[in-house]
């Protein structure tokens, strides 16, 4: 293989990966339908959507787990990605310690098993910046709802991702645990002086909670139906398109809050029930 | 203290512990034979069988115990080598679950229940028909640890070797496959080549066990050492030594004590190893216990059946 030297400032331009017209099946049954759009490094993005619409599909042909039928994905040469799974996928049964997490993504460096004291150290090193500092040897059930998402950051970490890729990172998890997380991806995807933050793009249902603080999102069901940053993607014509009901936006501090439309209907109903 | 205390205690009628010589067994060949595979035999399960649990493949590991019975007694009518018939055949059943799974109308437990169950028929026919021509199968149902070859030995060694290798050399793809297989393979893991060598080394596991152990006992064996295990540790890399060392334990115990029993060999290794792990569940807290509850839903019907 040819390896072609490209400048660092034409390298910052270029997609990290680019959807052109990628549609994805399961059988016969089209899931995404003709999605186009590309991730620059650094970006943080968020795909927001009903369940059902295809987000998922979304993220398993941007990590090549699954072939489009139609179309083609870009992934950068030499593109690291890193994967972290929504929390009710794992299984919390399995008898792995926090340590063992982090460090069963990473190649091997001796023929024998056993962890190598630089590499600890270098694992202890990612627990430490994600605030897991001496839970090392815990299993993974033994930690609070933020502390197992932060668990599974760190194995992505761990494998220097150019691009970070995360599936529902906020389902089921209490307000509290919401905040820590996003402010934990913020403090990732900050350039620092020695190098560029890690590009972030991943999936949530959760329009006020998470999509709202993006600079950039993306409103899909089976295809994108708007991308740009949340004040000009969350707006009710969008919406409405995206989750197949009317929605309402309000604006609070500059940030748009999406609201259920027809809420004071359905409130004025269950009162005069229980009046 | 008088040195005829042994003496005094038969007297009164006292089992006379004292007595025993528990050298006795040694002094004949097949029993050592025996002890040595089934030390072996138990070490080899307790290793494939952290996977097997963990990967939830115990009726996997049950049907194809029965399926390879099968080609035990076809290779026995046909006077074929045991090792060549019953692995060929255990191979095809493989095989055909794969694609009669892969229909999805059927799922892939009823598709193992359908061909093991057949090819166990099979075999029970061979058996009633051609009795005299396959007096081994008797062997292959109960597991005869007194019927050892030093072949058998070599086999199990040999798979044994095999396996400690490849869990050592492949040990976090194995890990990474069998916590998480979706990551794993977007992580670069090629989780097809990894699940293929679990199953190839489960399926060589069954082959040269098989006979000491007995179709009908066999995934007892691979499950019992693990769950034990699991009760006792947190940790993947500990249960992965901890669950050989205890099969060991379980196979080198249960075969000295039927010695004294007067009980098959296989049916004694089995309910060592039940002890141990009633032992290790009442020692340890409740809180423990709910890990492993949702640890293998087939382990339940594959002790009782077995």
């Amino acid at each position: 293989m040819v390896k072609v030297d490209i400048p660092p400032a034409r390298l910052a331009g270029e997609p990290l990966v680019a959807f052109e017209h990628v549609s994805c099946a399961y059988g016969s049954s089209t899931v995404i339908d003709a999605v186009d759009f590309a991730i620059i490094p650094g970006e943080f993005v968020g795909i927001v959507g009903p369940s059902g619409s295809g987000k998922t599909t979304v993220l398993r042909a941007l990590l090549g787990a699954l072939a489009p039928v139609h179309g083609h994905v870009h992934r950068r040469a030499g593109l690291r990605l890193a994967y972290v799974p929504q929390l009710e996928t794992v299984d919390w049964n399995f008898p792995v310690t926090v340590r063992e997490v982090v460090s069963m993504s990473r190649p091997s460096r001796s023929w024998w098993p056993r962890t190598s004291p630089a590499e600890i150290r270098e694992i202890d090193e990612v627990l430490e910046r994600l605030g897991l500092g001496g839970l090392a040897g815990r299993h993974i059930r033994e930690l609070s709802g933020g502390q197992q998402q932060r668990v599974f950051l760190a194995r992505a970490l761990t494998q220097k991702p150019d691009l970070l890729v995360l599936d529902e990172p906020t389902a089921g998890v209490d307000v509290r645990t919401r905040h820590e997380v996003l402010h934990v991806l913020a403090d990732l995807n900050e350039a620092t002086p020695d190098g560029d933050g890690v590009a972030i793009v991943l999936t949530t249902h959760d329009l006020n909670g998470l999509a709202a603080h993006l600079p950039r999102v993306i409103c899909f069901n089976r295809t994108v139906i708007a991308d740009g940053s949340p004040n000009d993607v969350l707006r009710p014509y969008f919406l409405e398109r995206t989750y197949g009901a009317p929605m309402e936006v309000l604006q609070h501090g500059g940030m748009p809050v999406v609201v259920e439309h027809g809420a004071d209907d359905l409130r004025e109903r269950l009162s005069r029930r229980g009046a | 203290m008088v040195p005829t205390t042994s003496a005094s205690a038969s007297a009164v009628g006292v089992p006379d512990v004292l007595a025993v010589d528990f050298a006795e067994p040694f002094q004949y060949e097949f029993f050592r034979n025996g002890l040595v595979i089934a030390t072996l035999a138990g070490a080899l399960c307790g290793l494939i069988g952290v996977f097997v649990v963990l990967r939830n493949m115990s009726y996997i590991g049950h049907g194809l115990s029965h399926a390879i019975f099968g080609g035990a007694a076809l290779a026995a009518v046909l006077e074929l080598n045991y090792f060549i018939g019953a692995g060929l055949w255990g191979l095809a059943s493989g095989l055909m679950i794969g694609r009669v799974a892969r229909r999805r109308i059927i799922g892939a437990d009823a598709a193992i229940g359908v061909i093991t169950t057949a090819s166990f028929a099979m075999g029970l026919a061979l058996q009633a028909r051609y009795g005299q021509a396959s007096r081994s199968i008797d062997a292959v149902l109960f597991g005869n640890v007194l019927g050892v070859f030093p072949a058998d030995i070599a086999a199990v060694a040999g798979v044994g070797v095999v396996s400690a290798i490849a869990v050592v050399l492949l040990y976090r793809k194995l890990l990474f496959t069998t916590f998480d297989p979706e990551v794993a393979a977007v992580s670069g893991v090629r989780v097809p080549a990894m699940e293929a060598t679990l199953m190839f080394l489960l399926s060589a596991t069954i082959l040269v066990t098989v006979r000491v152990i007995g179709v009908l006992l066999i995934s007892a064996l691979l499950v019992l050492p693990a769950v034990t295990s699991r009760l006792l540790t947190n940790s993947f890399g500990r249960m992965l030594w901890l669950s050989p060392v205890l099969g060991a334990l379980f196979g080198g115990v249960g075969m000295y004590a039927s010695w004294y029993a007067d009980v098959p060999s296989g049916a004694v290794i089995i309910l060592c190893g039940t002890a141990a792990f009633i032992v290790a569940y009442l020692s340890v807290g409740v809180r423990r216990r709910a890990r492993v509850a949702g640890l293998d839903h087939h382990s339940g019907p594959a002790l009782t059946t077995g």
